[in-house]
């Protein structure tokens, strides 16, 4: 009895009107079955927009990355071979025979001394010392290991011969090739594409979720009738729009600035996108399935993350292994991935080419997501 | 049974031996029981670490208990768990929201998850939150964030609000707000079961409370009867010198109208129903024996002086 009276007492020091606040409250529309997913899924990709970080790693890291490295390896002009030449009576007049040769663009030639002329060489200034030990005779000293030091060799030695005189005795030409589809900013762009696939993939399905464990947000989410099935739908579906954008802004980027050339379909490129935004998605979430810490989940997806990244061919081929670990890479899911998006982007293979690819993935995915789902806590 | 005479059936919440212990030794709860009455705004007081917590959480189906049973409206957590989401609304201890959306969509969201929600708009009028609809949740003050935290828990129209530490770490302003809001929630005939360790707010705004400490309730009952009943209405409260100026003590018990005397640093506590029976005898006595009295004051008894009466400890030390 006195808890209702002091009750009364406080509401009529309340400045609202006391029946307002006994009114029935308004009801919205009664929702379906699938509200909670949409307005999982608006939320996922309104936060992700308002996140400028995540927009730059997603969709500005790599066009970065590939237009750097494009721009690096692009129109670059002919090597030159830098030459040494030790200071001597003679060495002017070999300097003279270099510059009056059918292609004085291909030689820079100095004049040093012999200390000087080491010296540098040795720091890999110079790709060639060039001794002159009497009128007719020279020394050439050069690194056989060194691929630019063996070209200044040949290159000096064939220049002065044509420049003082020597006769050909096999009359031939040559025609060069920078045509797109053989370039390395063509080599360079599905790998780019499969990183990035797989970056994304392991961050927005693994650290996103840890983040959210760990800010309570879960806890939060299943204290409500929410489905815990549609909490993971918008996330991979999420993950699915981000991955088309991805994909389109990525190869329209390469199309426009660098002329690359989709010989495959794009059906393919995308169906196989898919399977490899799948399988790094369910990678990332077995990661997170009951990790505590962002921090650790941070270290779990570097730990999957850097092999791969530097052995799955993404920045060049992984023929440059040894023999005996390339059937292991070829079992990574970046290097599946990277080997079916460039098989189909660059020679235009058919899917049917692309299974144990991706029997590779679902494998892969298929399973990380069996275990993510089995293991996968809440709080 | 029908579904509506189900809801509307007495009991809202029950609970018989609950029992949580974790890694097999420590007891989080150690046989609590609970009945909780539909309509009733209902407390567990307690310092940090006694439970409440862990307690709660078994009650919203968070936590399983390691033995005993709970029944929300007659309903267990492993057969109706779902429906039982429908019904009740929850404020966790700490409650993440996601900074970067909105006071209006984090409610539209909270609200897509129940089958008949309220309307977003009029529960964000009513946290008074219709200034910062449009706001980030990472741009708004501690009470505010607060506020929206009970938004969402009360978009879905639960019977039951779950409220666990609902105004700790607030300003004195945005505790008497969330006040108003909980009285407000059971004025239309809501179920609250919170947690506290504010005396103040338990004295306030429950009907019944529960005092744990240790994984186990103490005492239950209304905080005026228990205070009533433990200590006495009134507390005299003074310190009394002899001529060496010493610190007397004892001697006080017989004093008319005295329920119980209670010494603390040399203060003399009396735990008196009529204060004016007590204090002219108090006086005479002290002139009697040659005491000198000091700090003499007469207060209300409250729930902090039940605590320590039953522990032996005051709530909020550490």
């Amino acid at each position: 009895m006195e808890t209702t009276i002091k009750k009364q007492i406080e509401i009529i020091e309340l400045d609202k009107p006391v029946p307002e606040r006994l009114l029935p409250v308004r009801l919205a529309a009664q929702n379906g079955r699938w509200s909670g997913y949409w307005h999982l899924l608006k939320a996922r990709l309104t936060e992700l927009r308002r996140e400028p970080g995540v927009v730059f790693w997603i969709f500005g890291f790599p066009l970065l990355m590939a237009v750097a490295l494009g721009m690096a390896f692009r129109n670059k002009p002919p090597d030159v071979s830098r030459v040494a030449v030790i200071a001597s009576p003679e060495a002017e007049r070999i300097v003279a025979l270099l510059n009056s040769a059918p292609h004085p663009e291909l030689v820079r030639a100095d004049v040093l001394s012999e200390i000087d002329a080491h010296h540098r060489f040795q720091f890999g200034k110079y790709d060639l010392v060039v001794r002159v030990k009497d009128s007719d005779t020279l020394v050439y000293e050069y690194d056989p290991t060194r691929p630019e030091s063996v070209l200044a060799h040949v290159v000096v030695d064939d220049q002065l011969e044509i420049a003082t005189g020597r006769k050909d005795r096999l009359q031939s030409s040559t025609r060069t090739s920078t045509e797109p589809g053989s370039r390395y900013i063509d080599f360079l762009i599905p790998g780019i594409l499969g990183m990035n696939l797989m970056i994304s993939g392991l961050w927005s399905a693994g650290f996103v979720v840890v983040d959210m464990r760990q800010r309570k947000i879960l806890k939060r989410y299943v204290a409500t009738p929410m489905r815990r099935s549609d909490f993971l739908l918008a996330i991979s579906t999420s993950r699915l729009l981000l991955m088309v954008l991805e994909v389109l802004l990525l190869l329209g980027c390469g199309i426009l600035v660098f002329h690359f050339h989709i010989v495959g379909s794009w059906a393919s490129i995308l169906l196989v996108s898919m399977a490899g935004a799948f399988t790094f998605a369910g990678m990332g979430l077995l990661a997170a399935s009951r990790t505590q810490k962002s921090e650790t989940a941070n270290g779990i997806i570097n730990i999957v993350m850097i092999p791969m990244w530097m052995l799955s061919g993404v920045f060049f081929s992984y023929e440059h292994f040894p023999g005996a670990i390339q059937p292991l890479i070829k079992l990574l899911p970046l290097t599946a991935l990277n080997d079916a998006l460039r098989s189909i982007i660059l020679e235009g293979a058919p899917l049917r080419v692309q299974v144990p690819r991706l029997l590779v993935l679902c494998l892969w995915g298929g399973i990380s997501f069996i275990f993510a789902l089995r293991w996968f806590r809440w709080t | 049974m029908s579904y509506v005479e189900k809801v509307n059936m007495n009991v809202a919440i029950q609970c018989r031996d609950l029992k949580k212990t974790y890694d097999g030794k420590l007891h989080a709860v150690a046989g609590i029981d609970l009945k909780i009455q539909a309509g009733e705004c209902f407390g567990l007081l307690g310092p940090n670490g006694a439970g409440k917590t862990t307690t709660i959480e078994i009650l919203e189906g968070l936590l399983e208990p390691s033995s005993g049973e709970v029944e929300i409206f007659g309903y267990k957590w492993k057969t109706h768990g779902r429906q039982l989401r429908e019904w009740i609304g929850i404020s966790l201890q700490e409650t993440g929201l996601s900074e970067k959306l909105t006071v209006r969509e984090i409610v539209g969201l909270y609200a897509s998850f129940y089958r008949n929600p309220r309307d977003s708009d009029e529960v964000i009028e009513e946290m008074s939150l219709h200034e910062k609809a449009d706001s980030w949740v990472g741009k708004l003050s501690g009470g505010q964030k607060q506020r929206l935290v009970i938004a969402t828990a009360l978009v879905g129209n639960p019977r039951i609000l779950f409220l666990d530490e609902p105004t700790s770490g607030l300003d004195p302003q945005s505790r008497r707000q969330l006040w108003e809001i909980i009285r407000r929630f059971q004025l239309r005939g809501g179920t609250v079961l919170l947690t506290t360790h504010y005396m103040d707010e338990a004295e306030r705004l429950c009907d019944r409370i529960s005092i744990v400490d240790h994984g186990r309730i103490i005492t239950s009952g209304s905080p005026a009867l228990l205070i009533e009943r433990l200590c006495g209405t009134q507390l005299v409260e003074f310190v009394a010198n002899n001529a060496l100026g010493e610190v007397v003590t004892d001697g006080w018990d017989h004093l008319p109208g005295v329920e119980s005397v209670k010494r603390e640093n040399g203060n003399i506590l009396l735990s008196v129903h009529e204060p004016h029976v007590t204090i002219p005898a108090l006086l005479a006595a002290a002139q009697q024996r040659g005491l000198r009295l000091e700090h003499l004051s007469t207060r209300q008894a409250s729930l902090e002086d039940v605590f320590v009466h039953l522990t032996g400890r005051h709530l909020r030390e550490n």
